[in-house]
């Protein structure tokens, strides 16, 4: 609603200023040849349209009310020197540029582009190439962030700062971005009231997603693949996650998510395959998590002692090595109504609900997440034996930890 | 020696033993297919059967097999071949009906419903399970004359490895469990072959359970053309070994 | 052709064969007798070597047999339990012993006629009943024109027609110079068909001489009666020894 009315009142204000400024075109054929030349040159509401070849011009400041917009996408090269565009403005729209070797640096977070105290910015199509920082926000709101395309290819993480990184903003859109090979996808530090939508975070050296202190956003259709770590989030409330995927995070301390000190959250409709670690939750309260599809991963779900008050409802668990560990013996939050494909019980009455209560913990999942070595015994005749005593009499595992309405069919959450 | 074994082979194919062996892995394989539409997960739970029953059926048959053809053994030893010649067509005749066996039961059905790679791991692990512990029981079938202690000792043989073993390695692991141990329990896995059989399963078909550092070190190792070679080498050491002391038994021993 | 030197057998503590001395020649026909567990059969499996000695020698021909096979092509073995693979026909059975001899090449079907056997080539071995398994065994024993035959109880389980044949086959098989050695219970059989007697008692050779030596020895003109004295008179002098 509020995003709607927003991006209504924005494309009236910039058809407005549209209508009113000239064009200033750039090129080696024209009469205006580089770009910090035009923005000299221009005045609020005008466009500058720059066509297609590469410009070598160090730091680019934007300081206007300008529409920047390539054609054929012309190359803003920094030389492996410079940051290529540093922004500090309201009403801006930056489109079709293609941004490549950014100057790197621990001291200074050289970017692409570096949005400074702005206002009101659209960031569109462009592309990125052996950035450092490729989009970089810093005490902004209201800014647009779409179809871009960042690609670096560092060899370890200190070499590589984040695709999409935001510091201290809010009311944020990122919308179908394509992320791979950075430090973190996107990166988040105290943003809040941010729509994070349809973005494709694939092969970073750390998290395909990673933020902190930023309540109150909502991430949907997401995909985070192939991430060092996956996704982590810490330290925040009042998280939508929906309908996101995440696939393939593969590794000694990879997590498809790994939620930590999260409250008053909903993680819904999303996709975990594949992963080492489907969910990570230390210290999580009051967090839905429902209708979530669990396939194929190390561990489904590691629920640490330290949560309560969750509740893990209609989530199917298929295919997953282990699917659910947690480390403690008391239990404060509510599982119920999932579907467990090793559940064997039956239901006679035909409601779809199992008879008898399913107890997820495995015994030998708890040994192997105390002693990993103890993997190399998995689907031996042996750990057969040992989980089939353990559910008959509990003894390590919390006696009460079961779902006491497991499905007896796997949920089809496409209807 | 081919046309003896031939007629052994034979003969054993016609045991209702054989036939009924065959008949349950075609049954379970099928009733597996009809339960289950994954076939990773077909895979899996038929990795159980041939981890389980396999060298079970294998000691079993094998030491009665023997004990039951002790005469005819002897009156072969009164004619003019060697023993070793009498002996190993006696143990390939008995293995490959054995395999045969289990390359119909598990295979056909995989045929009907197109199998891929993982499969044919699946069956090649098999006929390594079933020379192994065929090998194993000839070698309790020599080491007594008396035929209950010679089942006694295959079982304990079959026991020992799908159970006891494992037992005493989660001991060890958990005993140092201070210590990095991924070396250490990878050469206890090389002692036990079905051990070794269901890593290498584990590796094709069950990924996700190797997680973690030391998940990593195992897929690296077993991974790599050197594990291949190393497993399957170690496996085709445990069928030579077992056959070959039995055959220096053999040799000397009295019937 | 047989010559057994000294020969001991031990099954751990137990002495199945003592010093058994024995020189067995081409053309006579030797009546191995002696009580159950006396160590006969131990005797015939060190000669076919299915039993290694514990000590002694047996020579085949001049030549040591121990870790040989090859001088038992000279030998037709009649086991006194015939067992073969349950489901193995008659005939393989045939062709898979006359495949291991295959430098035979003309062999002696006369038994495999006269039991009739041709018939039933087709049949398994587990429908066939002990009598008719006997009658492969003594075929068998005789397919390849041996020159030595050890026959262990061969007319134990037959019926009387077949008896008659196999005693018939045996007679002929004396005259025309083979080694024969016969164990059995029926001691009128021996009589007819042995020439030699060789009396074994708790693994030593008791009595080695001819059946007419034996007869008048012991004033007794058939040879149970023959046996019978001798066992008493042995266990006589065996019974003075021990209470002197």
């Amino acid at each position: 609603m509020k995003k709607a009315q927003l991006f209504f009142l924005i494309t009236i204000v910039l058809s407005a200023l549209n209508s009113q400024g000239k064009t200033i075109r750039v090129g080696s054929a024209e009469s205006v040849s580089q770009i910090k030349q035009a923005i000299a040159m221009a005045q609020s509401g005008d466009t500058i349209l720059v066509r297609a070849g590469i410009y070598r011009e160090g730091n680019i400041i934007l300081q206007k009310a300008i529409v920047l917009m390539g054609e054929g996408y012309p190359v803003l090269d920094g030389e492996n020197e410079y940051e290529t565009l540093t922004v500090h403005t309201k009403n801006a729209v930056i489109k079709g540029l293609k941004f490549i070797n950014t100057g790197t640096g621990s001291i200074e977070d050289k970017a692409a582009i570096k949005i400074l105290d702005s206002e009101n910015l659209h960031i569109l199509n462009n592309q990125f190439e052996n950035t450092f920082f490729g989009i970089y926000l810093a005490n902004s709101s209201h800014i647009w962030i779409e179809n871009n395309e960042l690609t670096s290819e560092a060899e370890a993480e200190h070499q590589i700062g984040n695709g999409i990184h935001l510091w201290k903003c809010h009311h944020i859109t990122i919308n179908e971005n394509k992320i791979k090979g950075h430090r973190d996808g996107i990166y988040f530090e105290f943003v809040t009231n941010s729509l994070i939508t349809n973005n494709y975070s694939e092969g970073n050296m750390r998290y395909g997603l990673h933020f902190m202190f930023s309540h109150n956003d909502e991430y949907r259709d997401n995909t985070f693949i192939n991430n060092g770590a996956g996704v982590a989030v810490m330290y925040t409330k009042g998280v939508k996650m929906i309908n996101n995927h995440f696939i393939h995070n593969w590794g000694s301390s990879s997590y498809g998510l790994l939620l930590k000190d999260i409250s008053d959250s909903f993680v819904t409709g999303n996709e975990f395959v594949e992963n080492s670690v489907g969910i990570h939750l230390e210290g999580g309260s009051r967090i839905q998590f429902r209708e979530n599809e669990f396939t194929k991963n190390g561990y489904a779900f590691k629920l640490q002692a330290s949560c309560d008050d969750n509740v893990i409802e209609r989530n199917n668990f298929q295919q997953n090595t282990f699917d659910l560990v947690t480390n403690g013996s008391l239990v404060l939050n509510k599982i119920e109504s999932n579907y467990w494909d090793r559940y064997e019980g039956y239901d006679l009455n035909r409601d779809q609900v199992g008879d008898v209560p399913y107890r997820p913990i495995s015994m030998y999942g708890m040994i192997v997440e105390r002693m990993p070595t103890a993997v190399l015994l998995w689907r031996s005749f042996l750990v057969f034996l040992l989980d089939r005593a353990e559910k008959a009499i509990p003894v390590i595992t919390p006696e009460n930890l079961k779902d006491n309405l497991p499905s007896m069919k796997a949920y089809d959450f496409n209807k | 020696m081919t046309r003896v074994i031939r007629y052994i082979f034979n003969d054993i194919l016609r045991t209702r033993f054989i036939l009924f062996y065959t008949g349950f892995l075609l049954l379970s394989t099928f009733a597996l297919f009809q339960l289950d539409s994954d076939f990773g997960k077909i895979v899996l739970s038929l990795l159980n059967i041939v981890l389980m029953v396999v060298p079970l059926v294998s000691v079993v048959f094998t030491t009665i097999h023997f004990f039951s053809s002790y005469e005819f053994i002897e009156l072969m030893l009164a004619q003019p071949i060697n023993r070793k010649v009498i002996f190993l067509s006696e143990y390939l005749a008995v293995a490959s009906s054995l395999c045969m066996a289990y390359l119909i039961g598990v295979g056909i059905p995989f045929i009907m419903f197109s199998a891929g790679q993982n499969v044919i791991s699946l069956l090649v692990i098999g006929v390594f399970l079933t020379l192994v512990f065929v090998s194993l029981a000839f070698l309790s079938s020599v080491l007594t004359r008396d035929k209950s202690k010679a089942i006694g000792i295959a079982l304990l043989f079959w026991f020992y490895f799908s159970l006891i073993y494992d037992g005493f390695v989660l001991w060890i692991i958990y005993t140092f469990s201070d210590y990095p141990l991924e070396k250490v329990t990878l050469t206890l896995i090389a002692f036990n072959p079905v051990d070794l059989a269901r890593i290498i399963m584990l590796l094709q078909l069950d990924i996700s359970a190797l997680m973690g550092y030391t998940g990593a070190f195992y897929k690296n190792f077993f991974g790599s053309n050197m594990g291949v070679l190393f497993s399957s080498s170690i496996l085709f050491l445990w069928a030579i070994i077992p056959i070959y002391i039995a055959l220096r038994i053999f040799h000397k021993k009295d019937l | 052709m047989i010559l057994i030197n000294e020969l001991c057998k031990k099954f751990g503590k137990l002495t199945v064969l003592d010093q058994v001395n024995l020189n067995l020649s081409a053309g006579k026909s030797y009546a191995l007798v002696g009580p159950n567990g006396s160590g006969k059969t131990t005797l015939i499996k060190s000669v076919l070597g299915t039993v290694r000695p514990s000590s002694g020698l047996i020579q085949f021909n001049g030549k040591d047999i121990a870790n040989e096979w090859k001088y038992r092509e000279q030998i037709g073995y009649m086991p006194q339990i015939g067992r073969y693979p349950e489901n193995m026909r008659i005939g393989e059975l045939i062709d898979m012993m006359k495949n291991i001899r295959k430098e035979v090449k003309t062999v002696d079907e006369e038994l495999i006629d006269d039991f009739k056997l041709y018939k039933i080539y087709d049949k398994r071995m587990h429908t066939l009943s002990g009598g008719t398994r006997q009658k492969v065994s003594a075929s068998l024993a005789f397919l390849f024109h041996a020159p030595v035959l050890i026959l262990d109880e061969p007319t134990a389980g037959l019926d009387p027609v077949s008896v008659e044949i196999l005693k018939e086959k045996i007679l002929h098989e004396r005259r025309v110079g083979k080694l024969i050695i016969i164990t059995s219970h029926i001691l009128s059989d021996l009589d007819e068909l042995s020439t030699e007697m060789v009396y074994i008692f708790e693994g030593k050779v008791q009595y080695n001489n001819s059946i007419e030596a034996l007869k008048e020895e012991t004033h007794e003109t058939r040879l149970n009666k023959a046996v019978t004295t001798l066992i008493k008179q042995k266990e006589l002098l065996n019974s003075i020894t021990e209470h002197l």
